[in-house]
């Protein structure tokens, strides 16, 4: 009998606790997938963040630090400094990324720290229970936008990978999602050659995944991943946004 | 023994370059001694100066409230530093461009056209030089001779080249007290 | 031993690069840029050596922290504002158990306040400083010579108790030149680095985080680093006696006033006035019992710091109600001078005898 699909060796026996219908676990498999196909176990270190992808350390077999919340660009350029040629890699939320920890990531990325980061972007604040990001969609309404985002107080979506890429540092932003078996296999091309790029010292390496987050959006699994595809993708266009050859 | 200088000017006169040389000479020396910059918001041109503090023991504090000698490059310095100087306490001028008709009548004031004597060998540059080797004749806080026998070691790496010029410099002031 | 004039600054540096410091991050700030500067040049000169000048205070403890995870000795440094800021990371190391060293050259404030030498930030070194449950070692050098020889000291603590160790220095320290001698630092121990993560290769996967969800998990967590903080504060209390002996009034002041307060007690000396010196080189941990055994024979003890009083908390908590303190303070960024003290202490003094009488 031959085996088409079992859980990848880097991903521990342990329950995800992700609400249902959440990116998250798709994106953290497509990383243990990806770190066991490229062989990667002996030399990547995680950087978790503070936010709903916090416990990646209780599902990677890899080693794992939690940062502080926005921190993880900066913990990442330590680690990498010393260890030059291991694989780190920042995993990090929209507001983690795109709200606290702006400093931190667009400064990275600038120098060009040959650091990845996998940035998930759900559009709210899932883990404190579904505030405005500072990727929430304009008229979205959270919990912090009752009566939608109005870019007049609330300012509009932020797009990290066009703001990257005007950065001398970055080699390879991509955006993909993870709402759709397709999305998903793109979204795990992009992640692979993020690492890549990263083993190659080509510069700062980022993969933006739109990822559903239903709880928090109010709607079924299927109404949320359709929803990335029909308002956010719009706002936040798929594909290469830049690579360094 | 413990004396408090404070050597001052503009930004530019190598004021601190005079305290630093003291203080040095003072550690070949084998002497205590702390070197203390006025230091803050950088202002080319702006007023610069430090306080050396000399002694044959420990050192409790780097800072001159009352100093024993003032080394003033400048008009500001002049009118700032003569105020506190201890009474009978010597301040060392560079009357080229400092007038002190307005000094005190308690303390001893040296008078050294300092930038005609560097103009005389050739370099404003080293006019700090100048004044510094007549303080040294008039406080003998350091050695003369000692300074410009290990003059290279005292000034550092990256001024060798300069070493002649600056030795001439202090010697025409040492010597212009002396007269 | 061959000698150099440095400044306080520098001389920094070039103590943590031969303790085996070989990561520097920080963020410019006034007193202490000289030591951002010294380590930007010299790095490179390093095996391995990496020199960041951070986006922020925030940005240069993370940093801090990824290496300290690699497993290197690393360091930053700053002057008070810049502390606040760093809090949170230093929070982060405590919590993590992992050792750090960090610099404080401190100025006057609180808010922007200027850029002279204070010793306002007493309280945030000694408490912790950030959120939790949690102790720094706390350093406080007295001359240029001190902070040197304070950079080893503080890695090897910071690498034998897994903890950020802080040394607590001014502007006037940082500023200051004099003679110092690097001669005798060198990293003496190497410590197990079986914590760090550098990739799992061979062994099971390794995970750093201070996130203990399970109140059960996270109360052990506190009791446990509590423990280790008991370890500190019973064999890590350092602390300086000058004329003591025959005291009647002890003035207990560290870093830059301590060394004031000599030179004020060399003069009360000369007067016959029976002052001696207590001066904590940890402030924390807190040299309380030599203060406490003082206690006994001695009644007047004079706290002089350059705050409003902050350091007089730890002399009371000491004495517990023993003996009479007397204060003296100057915040703001001013530095008092040996005379002045020895005006204030003589005139405390007297009146203590008159009171005896």
């Amino acid at each position: 009998m031959k085996t088409v699909y079992t859980r990848p060796k880097i991903l521990k026996e342990a329950h995800f606790h992700y609400c249902p219908g959440c990116g998250h676990s798709i994106v953290n498999r497509l990383i243990a997938e990806v770190v066991e196909e490229m062989d990667l176990r002996d030399k990547i270190i995680c950087v978790a963040p503070a936010g709903c992808g916090m416990l990646l350390y209780n599902y990677f077999d890899i080693d794992t630090l939690e940062s502080a919340h926005g921190r993880g660009a900066a913990v990442a350029t330590g680690i990498k400094r010393v260890l030059p040629d291991n694989v780190v890699f920042s995993y990090q939320g929209d507001g983690d990324l795109a709200a606290i920890g702006t400093a931190e990531g667009f400064h990275a990325a600038n120098r060009g720290e040959p650091i990845t980061v996998i940035f998930v972007n759900n559009g709210v604040y899932g883990m404190t229970g579904g505030q405005m990001a500072p990727t929430t969609m304009l008229k979205q309404v959270t919990t912090t936008t009752p009566s939608g985002r109005n870019h007049i107080h609330a300012g509009h979506p932020v797009k990290v990978c066009e703001v990257f890429a005007v950065l001398d540092g970055t080699s390879y932003l991509e955006r993909v999602a993870v709402n759709k078996p397709s999305a998903v296999i793109k979204a795990k091309k992009a992640i692979a050659k993020a690492f890549q790029h990263q083993i190659k010292k080509t510069g700062f390496s980022l993969v933006e995944i739109l990822s559903p987050c239903p709880t928090n959006w109010k709607m079924g699994t299927i109404q949320a991943c359709k929803w990335i595809d029909e308002v956010m993708v719009k706002e936040f266009p798929l594909g290469v946004i830049k690579e360094v050859k | 023994m413990m004396i408090k200088t404070i050597f001052s000017g503009f930004g530019g006169q190598g004021v601190l370059s005079m305290g630093y040389t003291v203080a040095n000479t003072a550690m070949f020396e084998g002497k205590h001694v702390t070197y203390f910059p006025s230091y803050g918001v950088e202002v080319r041109g702006g007023t610069a100066n430090c306080t050396v503090v000399v002694s044959d023991e420990e050192i409790a504090s780097p800072v001159a409230s009352e100093p024993d000698f003032v080394v003033a490059m400048n008009q500001p310095s002049f009118a700032r530093f003569q105020s506190i100087l201890q009474s009978g306490g010597l301040i060392c001028v560079n009357s080229s461009i400092v007038n002190t008709s307005a000094a005190r009548h308690d303390i001893e004031i040296l008078a050294v056209p300092t930038s005609e004597l560097a103009e005389q060998i050739g370099s404003i540059k080293v006019a700090n030089m100048v004044l510094l080797g007549a303080f040294i004749r008039a406080s003998s806080i350091v050695s003369f001779d000692f300074m410009i026998k290990n003059l290279s070691q005292i000034l550092g790496e990256g001024k060798s080249q300069l070493i002649k010029l600056n030795k001439e410099a202090l010697e025409m002031g040492f010597n212009y007290v002396k007269e | 031993m061959k000698k150099q004039l440095m400044s306080g600054n520098a001389a920094l540096g070039e103590a943590a690069v031969l303790s085996g410091c070989t990561c520097y991050f920080g963020y410019p700030i006034t007193p202490q840029n000289e030591l951002t500067e010294y380590m930007a040049k010299r790095m490179p000169e390093v095996p391995g050596g990496t020199f960041i000048q951070s986006e922020s205070e925030i940005a240069a403890i993370n940093m801090v922290l990824g290496a300290s995870v690699a497993g290197a000795r690393a360091m930053t440094s700053s002057s008070s504002p810049g502390m606040s800021l760093k809090q949170e990371g230093i929070s982060y190391l405590a919590a993590d158990e992992l050792p750090a060293v960090i610099i404080n050259m401190v100025r006057g404030g609180p808010g922007m306040g200027n850029i002279s030498p204070a010793q306002s930030d007493y309280l945030q070194a000694t408490r912790g400083g950030g959120h939790g449950d949690y102790r720094t070692i706390v350093l406080a050098p007295s001359s240029v010579q001190e902070l040197a020889d304070a950079v080893p000291v503080a890695f090897d603590l910071a690498d034998s108790y897994r903890n950020p160790v802080i040394i607590l220095g001014d502007g006037m320290l940082g500023q200051m030149m004099e003679p110092v001698s690097f001669d005798h630092i060198r990293q003496e121990k190497v410590y197990p680095k079986d914590y760090i993560l550098t990739g799992a290769k061979g062994r099971p996967a390794r995970k750093i985080h201070s996130l203990l969800f399970d109140t059960k998990l996270e109360e052990e967590h506190n009791w446990k680093l509590f423990r280790k903080y008991k370890g500190m504060e019973q064999n890590e209390v350092r602390f300086e006696t000058f004329l003591v002996d025959d005291a009647e009034m002890v003035v207990i002041a560290y870093g830059t006033s301590a060394r004031i307060a000599k030179g004020a007690i060399r003069r009360l000396r000369q007067e016959n006035l029976k002052v001696g010196l207590i001066r904590p080189i940890t402030l924390w941990p807190f040299p309380t019992n030599i203060i406490r055994e003082t206690a006994t024979r001695v009644k007047d003890f004079f706290v002089f710091e350059m705050s409003t009083g902050q350091l007089i908390e730890d002399v009371r908590l000491a004495l517990e109600g023993r003996g009479h303190i007397h204060f003296y303070g100057r915040p703001g960024g001013v530095i008092p001078t040996p005379v002045e003290l020895f005006r204030i202490v003589s005139r405390h003094y007297y009146q203590s005898q008159q009171v005896k009488k």
